[in-house]
């Protein structure tokens, strides 16, 4: 049987970063993905990544300031100052790993504004900035020569009571299923973004690590907050970079205005992302849009800085609805982008408190999109993600590498876990062509989701949203999988990722009924204002033996930053 | 507009798999890519074809496939563009790498091939305690280079892998290039070294097919064209050592010939690059004379120096003098 210590799920940068982490100190780790590492979303981080350096005349305690009041005060403090304080090291570990960022004129790391701060703290590398840190970690991977499983697909945690051992998953180019046995496993598998119809979010975004943490047993965290990007291309749904507006762009409607001028007068476009998505979303229902838009507009920065630091925008635009953004302005809107949300865990990336005042799994860490810790709260600022990924997958290594020393491995018959993996699999196999195929049924979800659960939320609206997705269950027992194959069977993939959507998209709209008031991206026209006597709470869901949920909640952790009322 | 898309595909749980074309009927609209359409084949008509795709914005380098016989970004390329008259299209998997299944192609060697060129930062040490300076003007240079998704549409059309599989490669010389042209990478010498060995920057014949697919403007070819002029700069190989190839010294003397007689010696080429006691590397070459000489292409013995060659030499020394001048 495949045995590590230390088993990381994901090789998107916070699963590199961790993996990194665990290799250089000579553990025996290996990274699973169900994609090629610099396949991994990471990528579409375009604009940059945020750090208070203190030679630049920046404190952590502005960033992490802006980052608590972007979070709507639902951020836990003691973590955000946490990946805050950290930042600036880990942003020179990554130069010094080779990233290219824009420099200044001496040569030193330069940086650009973006939305929800009062400092340009965000260093970047033109507008491929998860790009040109992803393949330069990969590179690092490389170097350190750690082993991959490339394109295997997990199916689910090997579990012991509260204990997970390992993973259960498929390799995709010959259909075979393999126990891995691991000490330690991370979860870094992304977002859950395409339980949304339209989305930024590639199509690898089904939130498979979120799922399989909740099925065996850990609690998922503030699943509501669903971050809308305010610049999200026509159609398509593709984003466009917060870094235009950074470097000046401008946010127009039907008539020309700059509309932002009613809604955050002080920091205009660069206010919060829900803060703007609110706000376009409100022009274009009062019918100041066009054709369901309001547009970006870039042309006053000249084609000269475009080029140089918005080129792949640039890029995009053109090649998906036909604009040159120098020359005209680009309809955009409010898209899903960001999961907030998600597998709870603590600053040392654990999904289980060892001291015993949550319940969770053993043996489990999680880090980046999949994790909740929670720094970003109600709403994430642009910019912190990247931070996110890096600052916890480093941490979630060092606290599984503990771990891992020491702890044995779980006992358990890998023919057992093989063989019911197997037969899961078999099932949708066996299903005859009278049902839906997945892709219809995804579509039906998404649909239902972004219709129920958009910027602005109704208890109407999410119960609806909530009764469809839960009716689809049983539309999904008989999904139809017509590839019979076992080499590189895609379609399976497809059916198995669909249950895993299923899951996150019933704890959305469960959350967001459950939470009864309006804070952050969680934007309610039935509880309008934040109430911070009932709710300075995080929600967690805990999925039980047959598919009901049971609720719990946490108080947030207030370190210095009383919650105060949060204007732009 | 309806679309007939003819698919190569490859099913390897057949007993004896042999691949062959299907054709589908996709109604397509103008702004449909190539990756619409196939996502829409798989969807709605035929769940069992495979391929990769992700990001759905160039941006994965999931999804390179080849249209009508060249390579492509699927998700980059409109369809309605690459419609015959009877509005048909092919799409084949990428070229000079091993099918898996349908569109999806065996990537290892092409990973092999960028470990191979030590694909890491090696900057001086020990670390500094901020970053290590560079210019902005360097590290938006190396922006373009870095903008490689690593989708393998250049390897998919490279013409000398297609006949030498242990040429490196465009994609992987790329990237080797972006470790040379970081001012903060200081192995310079080593990496030009190894670069410069068999299967190196020297195999590339510069036929372009890697710029043209290349779907994100790194232009490959032109960054092995740099690795060749740093080389040339730090006149590699200096002396012989294992493995290298003789590009520096094959120019050089390419330089004397010609400045010498106006015309190419191809004989003499060989003889003076390699050197006239190197048997081993020339007994090598006998193969090539053989067939040089089957098809009629011998060079002639004898090479008289062109009328006006006085001409030529006077170029030569003017040349010599400007880069002297340059050098200062």
């Amino acid at each position: 049987m495949y045995s590590h210590d230390v088993l990381v799920l994901g090789a998107g940068l916070a699963g590199m970063r961790a993996a990194l982490e665990a290799a250089k100190s000579g553990a025996n780790v290996a990274m699973l993905s169900k994609v090629y590492p610099v396949r991994s979303h990471s990528n579409a981080a375009q604009g940059g990544i945020n750090a208070a350096l203190t030679d630049r005349g920046d404190d952590w305690t502005d960033h992490a300031y802006d980052t608590v009041k972007g979070s709507d005060f639902l951020g836990d403090q003691d973590a955000i100052e946490v990946m805050c304080r950290e930042a600036g090291q880990e942003l020179i570990n990554l130069e010094h790993m080779g990233v290219i960022f824009n420099r200044d004129e001496e040569g030193h790391l330069g940086t650009r504004a973006f939305g929800g701060q009062r400092k340009a703290r965000t260093f970047f590398v033109a507008d491929i900035t998860g790009q040109a840190i992803l393949h330069v970690m990969f590179e690092q991977i490389l170097k350190y020569n750690v082993r991959v499983y490339d394109e295997w697909y997990a199916t689910n945690l090997i579990m012991d009571g509260n204990r997970c051992g390992g993973v259960v998953a498929m390799e995709m180019r010959t259909g075979e299923v393999h126990a891995i046995q691991a000490k330690a496993t991370i979860l870094a598998t992304g977002g859950s973004g395409r339980v949304f119809e339209p989305s930024t979010n590639a199509l690898i975004c089904s939130g498979d690590g979120m799922s399989l943490a909740y099925r065996a047993g850990a609690p998922l965290m503030d699943m509501e907050m669903v971050q809308y990007h305010p610049t999200t291309l026509k159609g398509s749904g593709v984003l466009l970079t917060e870094g235009a507006r950074g470097e000046g762009a401008f946010l127009i409607n039907n008539k020309g205005e700059r509309f932002m001028e009613k809604y955050a007068p002080n920091m205009m476009e660069l206010a919060s992302r829900d803060v703007v998505s609110r706000a376009e979303t409100t022009e274009i229902e009062a019918g100041f849009g066009i054709d369901g838009c309001v547009l970006l507009d870039c042309r006053h920065l000249g084609a000269a800085k475009i080029m140089e630091r918005l080129s792949y925008i640039h890029e995009v635009s053109m090649d998906l609805v036909g604009v040159d953004i120098t020359k005209d302005p680009v309809p955009i809107r409010p898209g899903v982008h960001y999961q907030m949300g998600g597998i709870k865990t603590d600053i040392d990336g654990r999904c289980w408190d060892p001291s015993g005042g949550w319940k969770g799994v053993e043996g489990l860490f999680a880090a980046g999109e999949t994790a909740c810790v929670s720094v970003h709260g109600g709403n994430r600022l642009g910019a912190n993600s990247l931070l996110d990924t890096v600052i916890f997958g480093r941490r979630s290594a060092i606290g599984a590498m503990e771990y891992a020393n020491k702890n044995n491995h779980l006992d358990f018959s890998e023919s057992d876990w093989v063989n019911s993996e197997k037969a899961k699999m078999q099932g949708f196999l066996d299903n005859d062509d009278s049902g839906d195929l997945v892709a219809k049924l995804r579509m039906d979800m998404a649909v239902a989701m972004d219709k129920g659960l958009g910027v602005y939320r109704t208890e109407d609206d999410m119960q609806e949203a909530l009764t469809a997705v839960q009716g689809m269950r049983e539309r999904y027992k008989k999904v139809v999988v017509q590839d019979k194959g076992k080499s590189f069977n895609t379609n399976l993939i497809f059916a198995m990722e669909l249950g895993c959507m299923l899951d996150c998209a019933e704890a959305i709209a469960i959350g967001g009924i459950e939470r009864k008031e309006s804070r952050g991206a969680h934007s309610r026209t039935d509880y309008t204002t934040r109430d911070d006597e009932n709710w300075m709470k995080h929600i967690l869901l805990r999925k039980g033996a047959g598919d009901e949920v049971t609720k719990e909640y946490m108080p947030i952790v207030v370190t210095q930053w009383q919650p105060e009322e949060r204007k732009y | 507009m309806q679309a007939n898309v003819n698919v190569r595909r490859f099913n390897p749980d057949e007993e004896a798999p042999k691949s062959y074309n299907q054709e589908y009927q996709v109604e397509v609209d103008e702004n449909f890519t190539v990756l619409d359409t196939l996502i829409k084949v798989r969807e709605e008509i035929d769940g069992s074809l495979a391929l990769r795709c992700s990001c759905r914005a160039s941006i994965c380098g999931s999804c390179a496939v080849r249209v009508n016989g060249h390579a492509v970004l699927a998700c980059k390329t409109h369809v309605s563009e690459h419609l015959s008259e009877d509005d048909s299209v092919s799409i084949e998997p990428a070229g000079n790498l091993p099918v898996i299944k349908d569109l999806v192609v065996d990537l290892n060697p092409f990973w092999d091939k960028i470990r191979a060129v030590e694909p890491y930062m090696q900057p001086s040490l020990p670390e500094p305690e901020a970053e290590y300076l560079a210019p902005n003007d360097v590290m938006l240079h190396l922006v373009d280079v870095m903008g490689c998704i690593m989708c393998g549409a250049c390897v998919s059309d490279c013409t000398v892998l297609e006949v030498d599989k242990n040429f490196l490669g465009p994609a992987a010389l790329a990237k080797a290039y972006r470790f040379v042209a970081d001012t903060r990478d200081v192995e310079d010498d080593k990496r030009l070294r190894m670069y410069n060995a068999y299967g190196g920057m020297w195999d590339c014949t510069r036929c372009g097919e890697c710029v043209t697919a290349c779907p994100k403007g790194v232009a490959p070819m032109e960054r092995i064209m740099a690795l060749r002029e740093k080389a040339m700069e730090a006149k590699i190989p200096t002396g012989s050592y294992d493995g290298a190839a003789y590009g520096y010294r094959h120019s050089q003397v390419f330089e004397d010939i010609i400045s010498h007689s106006g015309r190419l010696d191809e004989t003499k080429l060989v003889i003076k690059t390699l050197g006239l006691f190197n048997i081993p590397k020339m007994l090598g070459l006998v193969p090539v004379a053989m067939n040089a000489a089957f098809r009629r292409k011998m060079p002639p013995l004898l090479h008289p120096a062109v009328p006006g060659v006085g001409q030529i030499r006077r170029i030569a020394a003017r040349i010599s003098a400007n880069k002297r001048k340059a050098a200062k």
